[in-house]
């Protein structure tokens, strides 16, 4: 179900907690599991609950609590842009528009070749950088000038 | 102990109690919705918010710990507005659909509302749609109603033993659930119906079928396992619609098994028995009870005048009342036969001759909970007695360490500390090696009688369940239903009244049914030289009467009740139910009542006795047992069979002190012969085929614990006997044969094939115990 | 103080922390077996008050943790930085991430915590990796583990990476979080100091908390109080965002005037004019310009104008902005991060935006300000955590000081602010100095 490497990441996340307290490592694994398959299906969330001893709906309890799990399929990048208050003030908002247009797409939708999903975020920590988003959860680009977000979806290979 | 003061009433309350609790004390109601007395609290409905002296904020009373001199309102204009605030919230996205809904008049939220709703609705937005989910054929949803109060989650986890439900997703958004396409499996799964505030979990056998007030009530005890759950039966027109617990702390608390809330279905069956039939010919004919009964009489008599009394032999279900099995041995006795049983998946009976009382528990239920050592052997606790298991459960959880020896390790979704996976005949040998090692880590010499038959040395695993053990402050060794049924169930109740008495505890029996205590009480056992249940059929009668059990599924050894009751002149058949298996070899049915149409007692398992009376008239012509043995007995015309009511023949049956009876222990027995199998049968009686009745209700039998039966064993005993998991085999036991599939299932002794028994599907077999053979087909 | 000196590429590093004279405190603590009361004592001397938001007095509550409590203790680091406005725990674990490392060390010698865990913020994988990197270094120098520095003094430190959940801040949603569930706060009490981490006693702090204490040790609490003012110690980072010429963060003395911080952040973009200004992070009552320039930036200053100095957030607006517009956007975000367990606050927020919203696009009724109030006054106080508040106080204080604005939405279904002035201040904006 899961790789090799995948499993390895999550034992060692596993690792961290008291031996007793397996659950703990729920969120990692879950990461690491989307990250290795692109999202979180039901069977992924099982195998991960059965890999941590934990009941099923337990992880998917923790799957949908937290944003930025998908329990849908995304496209290749997913791109989270932070529209909150202090975002939104410098531009937050106006960068978000223009990925829409861009894109062709409004949040929660993926372009039809399967290359893009766009998302609404909420803070990320980051509002001084503002406009700011997110690539694949993991990855932040700041300052996101017109100029800035050409230049990513360039390198991402939209047009 | 604190003194505190709840609305100006002064009280003094334990410390640790919460606001809730001192007011509950107090007589003083809080609304909530998310507490409940036997969860842990998650205070977050808020309906309970209360004023509290010096507090800047209203506290929620269910979380709230009582101090000294704490001084409570609970009615003030503080306390009143923060709970109709809640109410408000709670009420927005709640749908107004009250003249709809199944909760109608027993809701929580309704009922609060009226007292602290408002008129009309601030909420002018949409409201919120949630999707209902499937949790199986016992619980419906309307899961828009659902007020997140999240007991139904908090019951599964806890109480259930499983998280089969969660909250998932968060804010508004949060709805209850299963995981995706999972049902709720629990064998206790009824109860989120009752413990839901409001309309969003109802019971779907029940769905529409009547308004709360149009019902009637009446209280009534469960007829199924051995705890003996109290009821409530709410019937309409004389059908009964529902079954609701009644509470009762020292028995099933607020708790009810699906087994108790929904077998009453089966009492609407088609199959029911309604009139009394006499075979002619081949050919059956429904006649008057008159004509029946002279039927009977006259024939009982003449077999006992042509061949002897003892040529009889009469055969009871251990889920008849005390008055039935009395009254059926008075009868059986009368006719000169001493031949009465009514412990029919029995089949070791040596302790008969050397028992100093009835089996039972060996502690009051509500003991359980104190018990810190718990033995439990040969069981399916989960299963044999779901409410029982909860009741360890919940004891495990404050610490109760539980070992257990048997030939499974079913998942009873509770902590046990050590385990011997050993097949049935190897039981003795393994409590035989842990009264070994307990006298060793006691100092103690071991019971004369057993001193030669002991093994000579004691394993890693029954030393180390003897040590658990002998740590204990108070010790429990329990047999359970697969132990009683074992071929050498009298050798196991000897070993474990022994270690019992070694580390200082009680031995008991937890008892497969409604009245197992009881029929020991109502004398239904076989006299001095008379046959018990496997003597005779093995040594087959000429006649029996059968009372509420049918051959193929309530015997030890169907084959062998076929053949018996097949061969014989004349069998009698008193049963609620026209069950093929008793057509065939019935030469008479009698239509009697089954439970909630006749009045009657059980004595549980920790020999309470429990009167009922009927709740309901008995379906077309059928008739109280109770009433049809009275007059078989008049007009036998013995002698003692004048009995104004029920309430008469029980005084008979139990006169005396019942506590004075019940005694775990045996003297000296029997050696047994152990004949090596190379694969031994394990036989499990899947909770929801376990009796006539339960049997019959249509929701139970869609639920998972009545999924066809497979044959288990254990990947290596699989690789042992050459055959694939997944294969389909033919299972062989002397006396028939059945083709079954065979799945892998390390949680069996290895040498040993799981097989269920009370299933048509493995009817077809012989004894519950002992050698079976497997073959790939 | 914590970032003076620290810069992109390599402040973070071991090595560079050491040159800065960083580790000296724990190797002193631990060298010379300073008595736990002593740190406690130093740290009561400072009035470190937490970073968090709360402001509670960190020794204080790390006198709470029970002395002969058996078995194991826990310590949590709050770097789950989700309040909107707020991003200067992110520049701590990005520039000086060993100064938390070293702080938490010196909390579990204080308080005989055997592990800690840092519950870091989900949208800031690339720091939780860097901050990975960094225990690897302290691992390796024994700077944390088994028997540190030679000692018999153990403290096992792990980072847990939060994914996505405002309310994982809230610090026991942030235990239930590491214990693998749902962010769900818990009811107190039990306080975490009694029932923490896995039911253990459990002391929780914020990053720059953590990160203030290597500094008081090494200063002295004396020391540290005399950075800031009385009953207000030592140096604060301010993350300023907004309206202003150069947002960042900005760390100064605790009481310096409002007025000069702004001028440290570039002073208002485009020269425009300063409108209200919310100074603790979006659940902070927000504060109209004029009240505002009267306030020095420390607890008792903020607190007296009726705001919170909370994490040191400090979002500028000007006059282009539309506070409906800039509500609705708030309540919209507590709506959407209410964890949803109990029902005020689920039920609730979801009211609050859908009322505010209706208003901004043109269907407010007349007595919706007086619904807003009230719906807020049903929240406040009477949830499991401080979230209901937090999502109330920004409605209760738009409503209160822009009132007017609200009420023009209602009557003439439009802005107060003209619609070509609007978002004039807002457009993509990137600080020259970045
Ligand atoms: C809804 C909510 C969100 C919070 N978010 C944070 C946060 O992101 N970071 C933080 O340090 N404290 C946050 N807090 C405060 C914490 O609960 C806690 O008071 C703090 O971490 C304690 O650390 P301190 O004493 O060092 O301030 C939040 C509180 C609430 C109620
Ligand atoms: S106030 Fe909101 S976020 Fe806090 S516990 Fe209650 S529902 Fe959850
Ligand atoms: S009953 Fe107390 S909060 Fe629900």
């Amino acid at each position: 179900m899961l790789s090799q490497e995948s499993l390895q990441q999550i034992d060692r996340e596993v690792a961290k907690y008291p031996p007793e307290q397996k659950q703990s490592a729920v969120m990692a694994a879950l990461r690491i599991a989307q990250v290795e398959k692109g999202w979180l299906a039901n069977e992924t969330i099982e195998f991960v609950a059965n890999y941590l001893g934990m009941p099923p709906i337990a992880a998917y309890e923790v799957a949908s609590f937290y944003n930025m799990y998908d329990l849908q399929p995304v496209g290749r990048h997913k791109i989270t842009v932070c529209t909150n208050l202090p975002c939104a003030l410098s531009g937050g908002v106006h960068a978000a528009e223009y990925l829409k247009e861009k894109l062709g797409i409004d949040f929660n939708e993926t372009t039809p070749d399967g290359l893009f999903t766009l998302k609404e975020g909420e803070c990320m920590g980051a509002c001084g950088d503002a406009p700011v988003l997110l690539h694949n959860n993991h990855r932040m680009c700041s300052w996101m000038t017109k100029e800035r977000i050409d230049q990513l979806l360039a390198e991402l290979g939209g047009k | 102990m604190l003194e505190i003061e709840i609305d100006g009433k002064q009280l003094a309350v334990e410390d640790g109690s919460t606001v809730m609790d001192a007011a509950t004390q107090a007589g003083v109601y809080i609304p909530h919705f998310c507490y409940h007395k036997k969860l842990s609290i998650a205070a977050s409905c808020r309906m309970c918010l209360v004023q509290v002296e010096k507090a800047p904020k209203p506290l929620p009373a269910c979380a709230t710990p009582v101090t000294a001199g704490m001084k409570v309102w609970t009615r003030s204009e503080a306390a009143i507005k923060a709970q109709k605030g809640v109410m408000e919230f709670l009420l927005i996205n709640h749908p107004l659909d009250c003249p709809i809904c199944d909760q109608g008049g027993e809701c929580q939220l309704q009922d609060i509302a009226v007292g602290y709703g408002g008129v009309t609705s601030r909420y002018q937005e949409e409201k919120r749609v949630v999707f209902n989910k499937n949790l199986g054929p016992l619980v419906s949803t309307d899961m828009t109603r659902c007020i997140n109060c999240t007991r139904c989650v908090r019951f599964t986890t806890e109480i259930a033993g499983e998280m089969e439900l969660g909250q998932a997703f968060r804010g508004e958004h949060a709805e209850i659930m299963p995981f995706i396409e999972k049902t709720v499996d629990s064998e206790l799964s009824g109860n989120i119906i009752d413990l839901c505030p409001v309309g969003a979990l109802t019971s779907k056998p029940f769905r529409f079928s009547a308004r709360t007030w149009e019902m009637s009530r009446r209280r009534a005890v469960s007829p199924h396992d051995s705890l003996g759950a109290n009821l409530i039966v709410q019937t309409k027109h004389d059908v009964v619609m529902r079954v609701l617990p009644y509470e009762n702390e020292e028995l099933n608390e607020c708790w009810l098994s699906d087994k108790d809330r929904f077998s009453y279905e089966g009492l609407n069956s088609d199959e029911r028995l309604t009139t009394p039939q006499i075979k002619q010919g081949g050919e059956w004919k429904a006649v008057d009870w008159q004509t029946a009964l002279e039927f009977v009489a006259n024939g009982l008599a003449g077999v006992a005048r042509d061949h002897g009394g003892e040529a009889i032999g009469a055969l009871a279900s251990p889920h008849a009342t005390v008055e039935e099995l009395f009254l059926l041995q008075k009868l059986t006795r009368g006719l000169g036969s001493g031949n009465v049983d009514f412990r029919l998946r029995q089949s070791d009976f040596r302790a008969d001759a050397a028992r100093a009382g009835a089996p039972w528990l060996g502690m009051k239920v509500a003991e359980v909970g104190e018990l810190n050592r718990l033995l439990v052997i040969g069981s399916f606790l989960r299963k044999d007695n779901p409410l029982l298991a909860q009741r360890v459960r919940q004891a495990a959880r404050r610490g109760l360490h539980v070992s257990v020896v048997g030939p499974t390790a079913d998942d009873w979704l509770l902590p046990v500390r050590q385990r011997a996976l050993v097949a049935p005949s190897a039981m003795v040998d393994s409590l035989g090696q842990i009264v070994v090692a307990l006298a060793a880590e006691k100092g103690a010499e071991v019971d004369a009688l057993l001193r030669d038959r002991l093994p000579a040395q004691a394993g890693d695993e029954a030393r180390a369940i003897a040590a658990s053990l002998a740590s204990g402050r108070k010790v429990a060794v329990w047999l359970s239903n697969l132990a009683v049924q074992d071929r050498r169930a009298a050798e196991l109740q000897q070993l474990a009244n022994e270690i019992a008495r070694l580390c200082g505890g009680r031995a008991g029996v937890i008892g497969e049914a409604a009245n197992s205590v009881g029929g020991y009480l109502a004398a239904a056992l076989p006299s001095a030289g008379g046959l018990d249940a496997r003597g005779m059929l093995e040594q087959a009668r000429k006649a029996y009467v059968v009372l509420g059990a049918e051959p193929d599924l309530d015997f030890a050894n169907p084959a062998l009740t076929r053949a018996a009751l097949g061969t014989a002149q004349l069998v009698v058949a008193l049963s609620a139910f026209d069950a093929e298996s008793l057509r065939e070899v019935a030469d008479v049915m009698l239509p009697v009542a089954p439970f909630a149409e006749t009045s009657g007692t059980f004595v549980n398992c920790e020999g309470r006795a429990q009167s009922f009376v009927a709740v309901a008239r008995p379906q077309g012509d059928t008739r109280p047992a109770w009433k049809v043995l009275r007059v078989l007995g008049n007009l036998l015309a013995l002698p003692g069979f004048d009995y104004q009511d029920s309430e008469a023949v029980r005084d008979e049956a139990l006169a005396g002190d019942i506590a004075t009876r019940l005694d775990n222990r045996v003297g000296e027995i029997a050696p047994f012969a152990v004949v090596p199998a190379t694969c031994e049968r394990v036989t499990d009686v899947p909770i929801h085929f376990a009796d006539p009745l339960v049997r019959r209700a249509p929701a139970l039998a869609r639920s998972r614990d009545a999924a066809a039966p497979v044959a288990r064993a254990s990947a290596a005993t699989l690789a042992a006997l050459g055959v694939e998991a997944g294969a389909r085999v033919r299972l062989a036991q002397e006396g028939g044969r059945v083709d079954l599939a065979i799945v892998a299932d390390d949680g069996v002794a290895a040498g040993c094939v799981r097989v269920p028994a009370a299933h048509p599907a493995t009817a077809g077999l012989g004894a519950m115990s002992g050698a079976i053979s497997v073959e790939r087909i | 103080m914590i970032l003076a000196g620290c810069d992109g590429d390599r402040s973070w590093r071991l090595q560079d922390y050491l040159a800065r004279g960083g580790y000296a405190a724990l190797k002193k603590i631990v060298a010379e077996k300073i008595p736990q009361e002593t740190i406690i004592a130093e740290l009561k001397t400072s009035v470190l008050r937490g970073r968090g938001g709360a402001g509670f007095p960190t020794g204080l509550k790390w006198s709470f943790m029970p002395r002969s409590f058996p078995g194991d203790k826990y310590l949590a680091c709050n770097s789950d930085e989700g309040e909107p406005g707020t991003f200067k725990d992110r520049d701590i674990l990005r520039y000086n991430p060993h100064s938390v490392i070293e702080g938490m060390a010196i909390a579990a010698y204080a308080m005989g915590a055997a592990r800690g865990y840092n519950y870091i913020h989900g949208e800031i994988f690339e720091i939780y990796q860097r901050f990975e990197e960094a225990l690897e270094e302290a691992r390796a120098a024994q700077l944390i583990g088994q028997n540190i520095l030679g000692s018999d003094f153990s403290f096992e430190l792990f980072a847990h990476h939060g994914y996505g959940a405002y309310i994982c801040g809230e610090e026991t949603a942030l235990l239930e979080s590491i214990e693998g569930k749902k962010g769900q706060p818990r009811f107190k009490p039990p306080f975490p100091a009694s029932y923490g981490l896995y039911g253990k006693p459990t002391t929780i702090n914020n990053t720059e908390t953590f990160a203030s204490v290597p500094f008081i040790m090494n200063m002295g609490g004396e020391g540290f109080l005399n950075l800031g003012k009385p009953n207000n110690g030592g140096m604060k980072l301010f993350s300023v965002s907004g309206h202003v010429n150069r947002p960042g963060n900005y760390e100064v003395p605790m009481g310096t005037p409002f007025a000069e911080l702004l001028e440290m952040a570039g002073g208002m973009r485009g020269g425009r004019k300063l409108k209200a200004v919310i100074p603790g992070g979006s659940s902070a009552p927000v504060v109209p310009a004029g009240i505002m320039m009267d306030c020095t930036m420390d607890y008792d200053s903020i607190s007296k104008a009726g705001s919170m100095l909370g994490s040191g957030a400090v979002i500028v607006m000007d006059e282009t902005t539309c506070m409906v517009k800039a509500l609705e956007r708030l309540s919209y975000f507590y709506f959407e991060e209410s964890c949803g367990q109990c029902t005020p606050c689920r039920e609730g927020t979801g009211w609050l935006y859908r009322v505010v919203h209706r208003i901004e696009h043109g269907l407010g009724r007349p007595d919706d300000l007086d619904l807003l109030n009230s719906v807020t006054a049903n929240i406040m106080g009477r949830t499991i955590c401080a979230l209901g508040d937090a999502a109330s106080m920004p409605v209760q204080s738009f409503v209160k000081h822009f009132g007017d604005e609200f009420m023009y939405h209602i009557e003439n279904k439009k802005c107060l602010v003209p619609p070509e002035v609007q978002y004039a201040g807002s457009q993509i904006y990137v600080s020259p100095s970045c």
